[in-house]
């Protein structure tokens, strides 16, 4: 119906909001939820090209995929904060420096 | 000949060994063993001689043994044995007088402690003079010096107990250690300039010109300094009076007879080699110190230091005879010289330990030695009385001796000189006033021990007695040695020696340099006039000289007659027959008296200048080295210090700076960087996202 360029725009602005989300945000969660928006315009992006170029559904597959497997890394990241939370008794990202030289 | 010669050399050396590690053990000490070396060592000198004079009759013998020592380089030194007249007749003289001596110390030394440790020390000494005798070169010459003098020391001391025996000791072998630095200088001087020490090759490289000159006169004067030193010449004369504090057969062997004679020896075989300059400072030396010495003799009373300074004086004739050209007078001066002055000093001997023995019995500590304890001892003790008597004639030179010979020949010889260069008078004079003042002090010695009243007392008188035989055996021997006759076979003139089997065997050789023509002409003139004999090509110098010398000799014969006379004419009336009282005329000399008696001064004045001097200019040197050079050493010090401590600043300021500096700008970086890795991970994926989009852009534009 649109044209190709206008579910990559909203792919990218996604893309953009996702980004500004993952650096500002000191909480896990909402890092998460920046990177589930990062993983679901790379979604977008499949479906908009499986549609408006070869006509089949690979590029739906390919977004059912990145649900399932972006399900799965919450669930890894979920873990890994709740060790965070366990170590720094906080959950400001700010005090996870444990990588600083 | 040359096997016996080494024989002769190296039995005492072999006797020394075993008195010295034996002696103990041995029976009689080992003195057997000493006597045995040097007995065998005269009997096979007097063949070596007799077959010498006898068999082989030729003045200009020579016979040698060599044998490479060192080598180095371009250089080599031979050392090795020189048979000829000259040594075969020493060899004589030595082995004669040591055995005598050998034989006398086994009465002399009876009784004394160390007796056998004696008997090595003569045996030692045998050994290095009869090596200096048959020395070929200067090297072997100077370490048979060297060893003599070792031996002399070894001797002076031998009761060492003694502060006085110690000190002369010392004082001995010092003294001739100066003068062996000038001879030294003198080898060193020969060596230089001719590559060899051998005295045959050191002939024939003075005679091809290689030294000559101004040069070859320092040598021989340098070398003459050895003269000095152990002949006991003016000023170095000042140890053989205190000499006497040894032992006196070793004053009779070493210091009458043979070691001093080495200086004397030395000079003759040095002769050939001296230049007219060379002789005139020996001349003049050698007739200073005869008289210096005789006059010092007439005011001694210590009947050794009486001979002591006649030796010294007699030494100061021969070395005169060499310097004016008397080959043969001097070398004979020194043989029959050796016959009466040993004969003199054992007959003191004998006489000192008769007075021993009578000084002992009243327990008297007076001075045995000192004659004036002595008198009238000639009843008592005639075999020493007649024996002493006949050698002293001998010295005071009364015809039909052999003294009379040799010194009519030295008088002769310096007056014919002095005839001959009319600016040398002084020589003569020298000669024929130690002749008058010899007789008077040697007669003057025989009046106050012999004749007289005994003056210690009549209960010692009781005890005076006449020595065993040993002792006046050599005694009789060598008084017999000092007759005319013996040294002028065939002929049998008391005269003269010319004609005698002596004086042909020892013709006056001639002067190695006389065919360089680098002397000048001058010099040359008077090379030709002193050379004595009949070596001269034309007749007519010939017979000019002959007739000089034989006006010289008529004169100093009748001179000499005079002088002798007057000498003992004078001892007579004042010690004989008391005509004229000697301590008043000991006060009317005053200072001339007083010199006599203090030898001049001569202990004293070395103290003085020498000493002194010495102490002083140490006592400088040493303040300079405190103040001066250690003062630069501290300064020295101190700037290293300062430097010292301006590189510790330096160190630690400039190059700790450095190193801070550099510390501190990695650490700028490192702050810097460390804002990168501040571990927060969002802050990573934004830069990972920033640095991305500019490689978009980039890809886009």
């Amino acid at each position: 119906m649109h044209s190709l360029e206008v579910y990559l725009t909203v792919s990218a602005i996604l893309l953009l909001l996702g980004i500004f989300a993952v650096i500002t945000r000191k909480n896990p969660v909402a890092v998460l939820m920046g990177i589930e928006l990062i993983l679901n315009s790379a979604g977008i992006n499949f479906v908009a090209f499986s549609k408006f170029t070869t006509g089949n559904l690979d590029g739906q597959v390919a977004a059912l995929f990145i649900i399932i497997i972006a399900a799965a890394e919450a669930a890894v990241a979920l873990a890994i904060f709740l060790n965070l939370f366990r170590l720094k008794k906080s959950t400001d990202l700010d005090k996870a420096d444990l990588l600083s030289g | 000949m040359i096997n016996v010669s080494l024989y002769i050399l190296f039995v005492p050396l072999i006797a020394f060994g075993i008195v010295v590690f034996f002696g103990k053990i041995l029976p009689r000490n080992g003195d057997w063993v000493s006597l045995f070396a040097i007995w065998s060592g005269l009997a096979l000198s007097l063949y070596l001689f007799v077959s010498l004079v006898l068999g082989n009759y030729d003045p200009a013998f020579s016979q040698g043994l060599q044998f490479n020592w060192l080598a180095w380089g371009d250089y080599h030194l031979t050392i090795g044995i020189k048979l000829d007249n000259v040594s075969i007749v020493m060899l004589v003289v030595v082995t004669l007088v040591s055995s005598l001596v050998h034989l006398y110390s086994v009465g002399y030394m009876k009784g004394d402690p160390k007796y056998g440790r004696f008997f090595a020390y003569l045996s030692i000494f045998s050994f290095s003079m009869i090596g200096l005798v048959l020395a070929d070169n200067l090297l072997i010459i100077y370490a048979f010096w060297e060893l003599v003098g070792l031996s002399s020391y070894l001797l002076i001391g031998f009761w060492h107990e003694k502060d006085t025996a110690a000190n002369a000791s010392k004082k001995a072998f010092i003294t001739n250690r100066i003068g062996d630095a000038g001879m030294l200088a003198g080898i060193l001087i020969v060596f230089a300039s001719l590559g060899t020490l051998n005295l045959t090759e050191v002939g024939t490289g003075i005679a091809a010109g290689h030294l000559s000159g101004n040069m070859l006169t320092i040598a021989g004067v340098c070398l003459f300094c050895g003269a000095i030193g152990k002949s006991a010449q003016f000023p170095l004369h000042v140890w053989l009076p205190d000499a006497m504090e040894g032992p006196t057969p070793v004053s009779a062997l070493i210091h009458a007879a043979t070691m001093v004679a080495a200086g004397v020896y030395l000079v003759v075989r040095l002769f050939v080699f001296l230049t007219p300059d060379a002789s005139l400072v020996i001349a003049y030396v050698g007739g200073f110190t005869a008289l210096f010495a005789a006059t010092i003799a007439v005011a001694q009373n210590d009947i050794k230091r009486v001979l002591a300074y006649s030796t010294v004086s007699q030494l100061g004739y021969m070395i005169m005879a060499l310097g004016v050209g008397a080959y043969t007078a001097g070398f004979f001066h020194l043989v029959t010289h050796a016959m009466f002055k040993a004969c003199l000093f054992l007959g003191s001997g004998s006489v000192i330990h008769a007075m021993h023995g009578a000084l002992h019995s009243v327990h008297s500590d007076s001075d045995p030695q000192d004659m004036r304890n002595m008198g009238g001892l000639k009843k008592y003790l005639p075999v020493t009385y007649w024996t002493f008597l006949i050698a002293t004639v001998a010295l005071s030179g009364v015809p039909l001796t052999s003294g009379f010979l040799s010194k009519d020949a030295i008088l002769g010889g310096s007056l014919a000189f002095a005839m001959q260069h009319p600016a040398h008078w002084l020589l003569p004079l020298f000669g024929f006033l130690a002749a008058l003042l010899t007789a008077f002090y040697m007669f003057r010695l025989v009046f106050l021990t012999f004749f007289g009243k005994f003056r210690v007392g009549p209960k010692a008188e009781k005890s005076l007695h006449e020595s065993p035989k040993v002792m006046t055996v050599p005694l009789i021997t060598l008084s017999a040695l000092c007759f005319f006759g013996i040294y002028t076979l065939p002929a049998f003139n008391p005269t003269t020696p010319t004609g005698g089997w002596f004086s042909n065997l020892m013709p006056t050789p001639a002067r190695v340099w006389e065919g360089v023509v680098m002397m000048d002409d001058h010099q040359e003139k008077i090379a030709s006039h002193g050379v004595q004999d009949s070596h001269q090509s034309s007749v007519s110098e010939h017979s000019e000289d002959h007739d000089v010398h034989h006006t010289a000799h008529i004169w100093a014969m009748i001179i000499s007659l005079l002088v002798a006379g007057g000498g003992i004419w004078l001892a007579t009336m004042g010690y004989l027959w008391k005509r004229f009282d000697p301590a008043a005329w000991q006060r009317r000399l005053g200072v001339v008296y007083q010199g006599m008696y203090h030898k001049w001064w001569s202990d004293e004045i070395n103290q003085l200048v020498i000493i002194n001097g010495s102490t002083r200019l140490a006592n400088i040197i040493s303040w300079f080295d405190a103040f001066i050079v250690d003062g630069v050493v501290n300064a020295a010090a101190f700037l290293i210090r300062q430097l010292g401590t301006i590189h510790g600043w330096f160190d630690l300021y400039v190059v700790d700076g450095l190193v801070n500096l550099s510390a501190w700008i990695v650490g700028l970086f490192g702050r810097l960087v460390q804002n990168f890795q501040g571990g927060m991970i969002q802050r990573y994926i934004f830069i990972m996202i920033l640095t991305v989009g500019l490689f978009i852009i980039i890809k886009i534009f």
